[in-house]
């Protein structure tokens, strides 16, 4: 997935990367967003100096390229961390109790929705309905679903992603 | 063509999928290689077969027998038993008690006996990844049929008289919007897919993807040819990644078939497919909204009239069904329009696939005949409320629709009798909420959701859904006064009114439907500073009842705060201080003899 996730890439270096898949979305209608889509995959997140490049290429201003950026949820200015926790927030998972799993990870994990902890681990996240209400409720880590959850269920799924192995797809 | 004595049914949809079915898959192929069962039994990965509460599931044919919450470790006795001896294994038989019965039947069994699956028929029956098995029942065929035995108009007038409506959520007849699109004099016009599938607790578009990727394929297909339009899109959420996978395999395949591309059937007629991706942006659902983003700009809606089907993608004329009014059409064509007509109520025709989820026995996916009630929705295919707790109300079309109390729990579901009840159709996503849900925190949760995705483009929904916001906010703390009922009323009244989009104007309906049926609830969170349902953390008091505490001191022991006291040796019952009480109600938790109450 995110060939460097950390956001360490050496942006300057990748640069030809990212032009590239604009050059490849170019000529079709509507390009920016699955353009932005390509490029977030690269690096895990949107960096500055990406949006520069996607804006000279496609020849818009940046502030539209940003724009759109900031609109769109799925779209991140910043780097997340290694292990992105979401836990989800459709119905069927709330009316089932996903606030106190919330709750419970902010204490575990003493961080807020939206951050990041101190040494680039985890990132808290709270998300759309994932569609798997049958397991309600739910949480995922780097795509990897734990269903029928507790609170109690929660210090040891975190635990299990700092153990070697855990983990980290 | 091999044939095989046995299918093993096993479903990839995204439910089953989190729950390991993929390593069930593989452990099934390696269990069967080991037995020499490989050329007698075919392993085939399906879509969703709606009892996602049991999943991951299994179905084996002939028989139909259907394993439930099936495991890695069960696959060498299911192998060995099932497949080589011919014997059932009843243990995963009865993981659904409402199975056990009828279990050689699952057609026949309480969850699925009510249901007539029209838009969901190759859900759990074909590998979605095989157009050949598509093809096989019937596939294509009502494609065909139209390219070579009927014209666009006639097309059209067999939709419209089947009395299709928009599965979305607006009901709008199909067969009508096709029809000003088809008016339209432009040589470029476009057909849209919907499938930004963004009501929480809503998973039919997305099954329907995973699970029968061609019969959408197919009548994009069909309604370019209606309209006249030689390309499409399909808009998927970012987040169904196992959909957009398959529906790109299906597109390819139905490329290399000669299905879509410059000359389809060799008819001459021109068609093709491209799939966007949504980025998040629960707005996007809507429709002039759908098409700004795939233009590549912020999602934001914009004034109709004038509407799509004369200026949509691009300025141009533009169609856009959702998943789920697109899989009906093939099948129309091929049963004529008298034979869908003939199912469900006057004005609603045809079958309704609901994502049912909640405080039920069985979540999952459920397709009915319009008119079924709620009672038979709920307490028949549902299977009823886990742990005898008390049906309250259920909550139909998101953030955008209302909640059924128990009261109309036997109206039967169509269009115009759920927006008689001040809830609506939606999309599909249905909500069950029992005693312990609390109704004023419902439509709190609602209302952050579109404080959340209003795009901010007209003030009514950016300012006014907030102001709301903030009233629920305060009623749910304890702080709220009588007039805040009123102040909701009003602001409910002017932003519906005013909205641009739908999102807004129908963003105020989960509180003006609690606001109608839990009034009550409303006024006792206010005046009593009480939550009836006990979930409202600011309001709830814990306290010790005497006669039922046993002095054991476990609450003592596990509260973070040393609010309670008491003495275990003497026996002195336990006592907790409401001052000290932060609410956790780890106490509430923990009691073994239920003498904590709240």
């Amino acid at each position: 997935m995110n060939a460097n996730a950390s956001g360490c890439m050496e942006k300057d270096e990748s640069k030809h990367l990212v032009t590239d898949i604009v050059a490849k979305h170019k000529n079709s209608k509507g390009a920016l967003i699955p353009i932005l889509h390509e490029v977030q995959g690269l690096y895990g997140y949107l960096p500055i100096e990406a949006q520069e490049v996607i804006a000279k290429e496609m020849n818009v201003p940046i502030s539209e390229v940003f724009g759109v950026i900031s609109f769109y949820s799925f779209f991140s200015l910043n780097p997340k961390g290694k292990h992105q926790v979401s836990i989800c927030m459709g119905t069927a998972c709330y009316v089932k109790g996903s606030g106190p799993i919330l709750d419970k990870l902010k204490e575990t994990l003493a961080i807020g929705v939206g951050e990041t902890t101190a040494d680039g681990e985890f990132t808290l996240e709270d998300c759309r309905c994932l569609g798997a209400c049958g397991l309600a409720p739910v949480l995922t880590i780097n795509g990897k679903v734990f269903g029928r959850l507790t609170k109690e269920d929660i210090p040891e799924i975190i635990e299990g992603c700092k153990t070697e192995g855990g983990i980290i797809q | 063509m091999q044939l095989f004595r046995s299918h093993v049914l096993v479903c990839g949809g995204t439910g089953c999928t989190s729950s390991n079915s993929e390593a069930i898959m593989t452990e099934l192929n390696e269990n069967l290689a080991k037995n020499q069962l490989d050329n007698e039994v075919k392993v085939v990965q399906t879509g969703c077969f709606g009892l996602c509460e049991e999943g991951p599931i299994m179905v084996i044919y002939p028989e139909g027998t259907m394993y439930c919450r099936v495991d890695v470790k069960d696959v060498p006795e299911i192998v060995e038993e099932h497949l080589l001896k011919g014997r059932l294994v009843t243990r995963l038989l009865e993981a659904s008690s409402q199975l056990q019965e009828d279990n050689q039947d699952i057609e026949q069994s309480s969850f699925f006996k009510k249901q007539l699956r029209v838009a969901l028929r190759n859900c759990g029956r074909i590998n979605p990844e095989e157009i050949d098995e598509y093809i096989a029942f019937d596939g294509y065929k009502a494609l065909a049929k139209a390219l070579t035995d009927m014209s666009p108009a006639e097309v059209i007038q067999t939709i419209k008289d089947s009395g299709l409506r928009g599965r979305g959520g607006g009901g709008f007849p199909t067969g009508t919007k096709w029809d000003f699109a088809a008016q339209q004099v432009n040589d470029e016009k476009y057909v849209c897919c919907n499938a930004d599938e963004g009501d929480p607790g809503a998973f039919m578009d997305r099954s329907v993807l995973e699970g029968d990727p061609h019969s959408v394929i197919e009548a994009m297909t069909i309604a370019g040819y209606a309209i006249g339009a030689t390309h499409g899109f399909v808009y998927v959420r970012a987040e169904y990644p196992i959909a957009v996978h398959r529906l790109q395999i299906a597109i390819d395949q139905a490329r290399e078939y000669g299905l879509l591309g410059d000359n389809i059937l060799d008819t001459g007629f021109k068609f093709d497919l491209e799939i966007r991706l949504g980025a998040g942006a629960f707005v996007c659902g809507e429709e002039t909204a759908l098409m700004t983003s795939i233009e590549g700009k912020r999602g934001e809606p914009r004034v109709r009239p004038p509407f799509p089907a004369v200026k949509g993608l691009w300025q141009k004329p533009t169609i856009l069904n959702n998943v789920e009014t697109f899989a009906n059409i093939p099948v129309i064509l091929l049963k004529g329009s008298e034979w869908f007509a003939s199912m469900g109520t006057e004005k609603s025709k045809g079958t309704k696939v609901f994502a049912v989820g909640g405080k039920i026995n069985n979540t999952g996916l459920v397709e009915i005949p319009m008119g079924t009630t709620l009672r038979e929705v709920v307490y028949e295919i549902g299977g009823g409320i886990p742990n005898g707790k008390k049906f309250k109300a259920a909550q139909t079309g998101g953030p955008s629709g209302g909640c059924i109390p128990a009261s109309h729990i036997d109206t039967p579901i169509d269009y115009e009798s759920l927006i008689e009840l001040g809830a609506m159709m939606g999309s599909g996503g249905l909500i069950v909420m029992d005693e312990d849900t609390c109704m004023v925190d419902i439509a709190k949760f609602f209302l952050e959701f579109t404080v959340d995705e209003s795009c901010g483009k007209c003030t009514p929904c950016r300012l006014g859904t907030r102001r709301m916001k903030d009233i629920l906010e305060k009623i749910t703390l304890g702080k709220g006064v009588m007039s805040d009922i009123d102040e909701l009323e009003t602001l409910a009244r002017d932003i519906k009114a005013s909205s641009l989009c739908a999102l807004g104007q129908t963003a105020p309906n989960p509180v003006l439907s609690t606001l109608l049926y839990f009034r009550d609830e409303y006024e006792a969170h206010i005046r009593d500073k009480k939550c009836p349902a006990g979930s409202c953390k600011a309001l709830l008091a814990y306290e010790i009842i005497e006669e039922n505490c046993k002095s054991c001191g476990l609450c003592a022991k596990n509260c973070p705060v040393s609010a309670i006291t008491g003495n275990k040796k003497e026996k002195i019952p336990f006592v907790i201080d409401p001052i000290l009480c932060v609410k956790c109600g780890v106490c509430f938790e923990k009691c073994p003899f239920e003498a904590i109450k709240k």
